[in-house]
């Protein structure tokens, strides 16, 4: 299971591009395609987008579970735009969501998080002179993308004590719970970065 | 060396440790004592994660109070539930980001994590999501985590506790060879046998305090008391209308 997409270790060149022209790359592409805005040129950048999977040297299923989750909605706006009767705008619109989303999930296998949290402190050191300080946004970035499989957790500790007292069909029931063991997380967490001087 | 004068804690106007005082100088001490009794909140003064309401606790005579800072970095803390320990998505990252603004560079930090995480049976896992890793993976990556950062004295709390048999061995064999000072709190009294002194912690209090097998026979029998004789505070309430005849 990799949740999110995050990180897979390699050692193709992508891996050694800076993260920094990575999103670059990544806007430049995603802007390009659509300003073209040209439905077969936006299909081949598709193509072309998945294909780059493996010549990262990621297993193709990658760019496959990357895609996926949008799926319904590239067919929710496929079906729409065939019923306004423009099958070229419905082509164009559901490549340039496939590149945007095939690049930016390449960028972000590609990319630990440490180095996209450094970019950020780099990027957000100009609003020190306001008072935002720059390792406390980079700390925040983490702590959240850090958080997603907590509530997952969360979410499932409470479901299977809710199943194991042959609770049924009631899912608002969970709400309270989840939260209450979010929050004692939450604290503990605290507790543990205090303890661990970063704070 | 790690000095408790008198302290004294309350929660919520409960006083939950009564006026206790040790001076913490043998290398490996245990903390033992029934759910409640108080080790967590007394290991939690110890690096200055609570202040006592009264008296002070002392790292070489520097007061917690002004020195919380100082203080926790040369007193690192374990905690039972490694889940929550780990505060970023992969381990390397985790055991890095201890190292932050200490100094040292880019090279020194890459070999230290290198080298804790080796120590620790992790190496191979530094670009693994840390969620992902196992139960006792975890505590281990928790206390490299702590260790990376060099503490002088390491305060664990139940570390141990949600751990099975194997994990439990693991991580008692890892602290055995620590060369810091260790302050262990647990419920697996088995793990003390070597150790150079052992607290009996109750009702907020250092009741004994001496060598691991008389400190255990001594925490055996007080729990054994409580269960033949439990305290009697209140009559339960009457169920019904109709009293008992
Ligand atoms: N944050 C808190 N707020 C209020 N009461 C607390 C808090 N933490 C602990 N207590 C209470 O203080 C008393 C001592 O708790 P403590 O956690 O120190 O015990 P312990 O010996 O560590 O127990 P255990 O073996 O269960 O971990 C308990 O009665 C507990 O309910
Ligand atoms: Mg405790």
């Amino acid at each position: 299971m990799s949740m999110l997409g995050l990180y897979v270790p390699g050692d193709s060149a992508v891996y050694r591009i800076p993260v920094g022209a990575k999103l670059l790359g990544l806007f430049g592409a995603v802007t390009a395609v659509i300003v073209v805005g040209h439905p077969w040129t936006a299909a081949a950048a598709a193509l072309g987008c998945a294909l780059l999977y493996p010549l990262c040297g990621l297993p193709p299923r990658y760019a496959w579970r990357t895609l996926r989750p949008v799926l319904p909605f590239l067919a929710l706006i496929a079906l729409f735009q065939a019923f306004t009767g423009d099958w070229q705008v419905a082509l164009r619109v559901c490549a340039q969501l496939a590149v945007a989303v095939l690049l930016s999930g390449l960028v972000t296998l590609t990319t630990r998080v440490s180095e996209m949290l450094a970019l950020f402190e780099r990027l957000a050191r100009p609003l020190r002179f306001v008072g935002v300080r720059p390792e406390r946004v980079a700390l925040v970035l983490a702590l959240t993308v850090r958080a997603i499989p907590m509530v997952a957790s969360a979410w499932r500790a409470s479901r299977e004590a809710y199943l194991a007292r042959g609770l049924r069909g009631r899912p608002h029931l969970m709400v309270v719970p989840v939260i209450v063991g979010l929050v004692r997380s939450a604290e503990a967490m605290g507790e543990a970065m205090t303890a661990r001087g970063v704070d | 060396m790690l000095q408790l004068e008198n302290v004294t804690h309350a929660y919520d106007g409960r006083t939950v440790l009564h006026d206790v005082s040790a001076d913490l100088t043998e290398r490996r001490i245990g903390v033992i004592g029934a759910n409640g009794s108080g080790k967590s909140t007394l290991a939690r003064m110890l690096n200055g994660l609570l202040v006592p309401d009264s008296g002070r606790v002392l790292l070489d005579g520097r007061d917690t109070r002004r020195y919380a800072k100082e203080i926790r970095r040369r007193v690192g803390f374990v905690f039972a539930d490694p889940g929550t320990q780990i505060i970023m998505p992969t381990v390397g990252e985790d055991v890095e980001i201890g190292l932050r603004g200490s100094g040292l560079s880019r090279i020194e930090i890459e070999e230290r994590v290198e080298r804790i995480l080796r120590r620790h049976g992790l190496d191979g896992h530094r670009d693994h999501p840390a969620h992902l890793l196992s139960g006792g993976q975890k505590q281990m990556l928790a206390l490299a985590s702590v260790l990376v950062t060099e503490p002088e004295i390491l305060v664990c709390d139940e570390p141990t506790t949600l751990l099975d048999l194997r994990n439990v061995t693991m991580i008692q064999r890892t602290l055995r060879t620590l060369p810091q000072q260790i302050v262990l709190l647990t419920h697996h009294l088995d793990t003390l046998g070597d150790f150079d002194r052992v607290l009996v912690m109750d009702e907020g209090r250092i009741v004994f305090d001496g060598v691991p097998d008389v400190a255990v026979a001594h925490y055996t029998q007080l729990m054994r008391r409580r269960l033949d004789d439990p305290p009697r505070e209140e009559p339960p309430e009457p169920v019904g209308g109709e009293p008992a005849p």
